[in-house]
């Protein structure tokens, strides 16, 4: 009797997690594996992977080169969670603030652009920013500048594309977190002689951590590894590992070496995201 | 102050306080607006120095608001507030010598006990050694100080609000602001930190304001209880003018039970006033404000107040036949329900002597009997 109990609770937890367990067998573990084959092959002429295996690959990846890339893009990345996570945090406070009515409706607006494709969003605010684009004829036409600024082509615009693209990812886990935080802490803090600024760093934000970190690396992570904000806001002259990866796997025709770099970005990253959270965690302990 | 338009309003009591213009906190015909709403309505009041001071009412009725303002988490539409006289005007919350203990107590989350209780210490700037000494007094107030280390969702409801207390007193306010901090304790914890907030009042010597919808917590620990209905104090007064000396018909209703017959007043003399019923009937009780002869006034009458007799002279003042129309034995008393003409009155017979005979406990149900009570034991209300 026990058993067969035991036994259809057991059918039931198998029925209910075979889905999402298929899902990322399919789609995430077997192209993994494949990857990391690959990423030990060396390629014929024509660029498929072929044996022997070896670990030329990885030793290549740590070519100076290559490391000071990846550096960039860690850097560039950090800026831009950075910048997307002080811009952020005014927007979900200002929505979680706003009367319940108005909250669904700002934060439609704020998920509106992703029914857009990204690709025609980024080359908008390409057109937005080039010599002849209307952020420039606007400014000379009031006169604040003679000559075209050129914007496009620079790291910050590289910057400016990715807080663009990622801001949702962001605002949306803050305002989750905002909207639960209890206003009567904010309120016990300065009662107890806190001003804004201290209710707000000693209170507010260690409360709300959970949204800053998952945002963070919701941010983050796509972040170090993007391709086409890259591509079309550095014009082809900012390069960034995510770059490398799609030309190898293109024009460069070096499949085992594109797996070597993505895998060793996967590795950093996720290294990166947990000395993150481990950081985040004990500073909201210490607090 | 706008005694003219209202004359129910309680007045500043300005003249007994033996330390005139000089009190703990001092609302000056204060206002909030919301919006058409007026949550709080020219409420004027006078709050002495270490004094347990309550505000009462049904829910609604401005307690929370009038709290928020003292705090300097809302400013007054019109009107002023002083603590410890200073003008407040739109000092911050964070400015001001007061601490609250709020409803929901407000425990930091991500901290500890201790942490929580050292928080207003570390914000004024205070030294380490003195923050860790005075957080451990705080607690050995309360009597937690074994749990200094706990989180508070690890803790019980009545624990929580002990910390709330100690985070509260450890910075030593002028003025204590407790909304309902018993509201969310089962009935044997809030009678038990009922008499623990008293003692602790006199003993650390702060004034304390605490807001109440429980009459019986206010009338047992306050010194003056100020009754607040849509926005008004009603009435200001200790416990004993409260339930003795109700100002007008809702404090007497709201405050205990009681006894109201309508009529209208055949005369004044001296402090008493007589009334007459529709039904023919007069009766004499303590004239009180606003009573004028020819006008509808009402009678209040305390149950307790009133006795029930086999016998007595028709001719003696309050004194009438009644028909019994219920009883119920409640142990300490019995509840008997009269009726006098149309009118139902409520009479609680103390039950002093000790039998087991059921006939020992008045009359039964449909036998006549005396209603009579003293004049000074009945009050004529205007209105
Ligand atoms: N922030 C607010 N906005 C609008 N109305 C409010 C607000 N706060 C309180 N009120 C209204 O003011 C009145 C008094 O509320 P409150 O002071 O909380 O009463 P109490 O604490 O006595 O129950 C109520 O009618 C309430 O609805
Ligand atoms: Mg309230």
């Amino acid at each position: 009797m026990m058993n067969a109990i035991r036994e259809r609770k057991r059918l039931q937890i198998f029925g209910l997690m075979f889905p999402g367990a298929f899902w990322l067998v399919v789609f995430f573990a077997l192209p993994l594996l494949v990857i990391f084959v690959i990423s030990f092959m060396a390629r014929d002429e024509l660029g498929s992977p072929v044996p022997p295996f070896s670990l030329d690959n990885y030793q290549q990846a740590f070519d100076s080169l290559y490391l000071n890339l990846f550096l960039f893009s860690l850097w560039i990345s950090l800026l831009t969670t950075v910048v997307t996570l002080l811009i952020s945090f005014p927007v979900a406070l200002y929505i979680a603030r706003s009367p319940k009515r108005w909250r669904n409706i700002l934060i439609f607006l704020v998920m509106i652009p992703f029914w857009t494709n990204f690709l025609v969003r980024t080359y908008a605010l390409q057109f937005l920013m080039r010599a002849n684009g209307p952020i420039n004829t606007l400014l000379q036409g009031l006169g604040v500048i003679q000559e075209p600024i050129s914007m496009l082509s620079t790291p910050v615009a590289v910057l400016i594309g990715l807080v663009y693209g990622e801001l949702p990812f962001m605002i949306l886990p803050l305002y989750a977190s905002l909207e639960k935080f209890d206003w009567a802490m904010f309120e016990a803090a300065q009662d107890l002689g806190a001003d804004m600024r201290r209710a707000f760093l000693r209170v507010m934000l260690p409360m709300t951590m959970p949204g800053v970190l998952a945002g963070s690396i919701l941010v983050f992570v796509p972040s170090v590894g993007s391709y086409i904000t890259v591509e079309l806001m550095g014009g082809g002259k900012i390069n960034m590992i995510g770059r490398v990866i799609a030309s190898q796997f293109g024009v460069a025709s070096n499949w085992p070496f594109g797996s070597a770099i993505s895998l060793l970005l996967m590795v950093v990253v996720t290294i990166a995201a947990l000395v993150y959270f481990r950081v985040g965690r004990g500073e909201r302990m210490a607090l | 102050m706008d005694g003219a338009s209202t004359p129910l309003h309680a007045k500043p009591d300005v003249e007994d306080s033996a330390l005139a213009n000089d009190f703990a906190v001092e609302l000056r015909d204060v206002v909030k607006l919301y919006g058409e709403v007026a949550a709080v309505d020219h409420v004027t009041m006078f709050i002495r120095h270490n004094e347990f001071f309550s505000l009462l009412g049904p829910s609604g009725c401005g307690k929370t608001t009038s709290l928020r303002m003292i705090a300097g988490f809302e400013r007054p539409t019109s009107g002023v507030i002083a603590i410890d006289n200073k003008l407040m005007g739109a000092t911050p919350p964070f400015r001001r010598d007061v601490n609250t203990v709020f409803q929901s107590y407000a425990l930091f989350p991500h901290m500890t006990v201790e942490q929580n209780v050292a928080f207003g210490l570390q914000m004024k700037g205070i030294n380490k050694d003195e923050t860790k000494r005075r957080t451990q007094e705080a607690l050995e107030l309360v009597r937690l100080p074994q749990l200094a280390g706990r989180y508070p969702k690890q803790m019980s409801g009545g624990q929580q609000q002990r910390v709330a207390l100690a985070r509260a007193l450890v910075n030593r306010p002028k003025v204590l602001l407790l909304d309902e901090p018993l509201g969310a304790l089962d009935l044997k914890l809030r009678k038990e930190m009922q008499i623990e907030l008293k003692t602790l009042q006199h003993q650390v010597g702060i004034t304390f304001i605490y807001v109440t919808h429980d009459q019986e917590e206010a009338l047992t620990m306050s010194d003056r209880i100020a009754i607040m209905s849509r926005g008004k104090a009603l009435q200001i007064g200790s416990p004993l003018e409260i339930y003795e000396r109700p100002n007008c018909r809702f404090v007497a209703d709201f405050i205990g039970e009681t006894n109201f017959l309508d009529g209208k007043v055949i005369e004044v003399r001296g402090d008493f006033a007589t009334l007459e019923l529709p039904s023919g009937q007069t009766f004499v009780g303590r004239v009180s404000e606003g009573v004028r002869a020819g006008a509808h006034a009402t009678l209040s009458v305390r149950p307790e107040k009133m006795q029930l007799l086999e016998n007595a002279s028709s001719t003696a003042a309050n004194t009438y036949q009644v028909t019994v129309f219920s009883i119920a034995y409640v142990g300490s008393d019995t509840r008997v329900i009269i009726n006098l003409g149309a009118q139902r009155i409520d009479v609680w017979e103390q039950n002093s002597s000790s039998t087991l005979n059921p006939d020992d406990y008045f009359f039964k149900p449909g036998e006549n009997a005396w209603l009579t009570f003293k004049p000074e034991n009945a009050l004529v209300l205007a209105g």
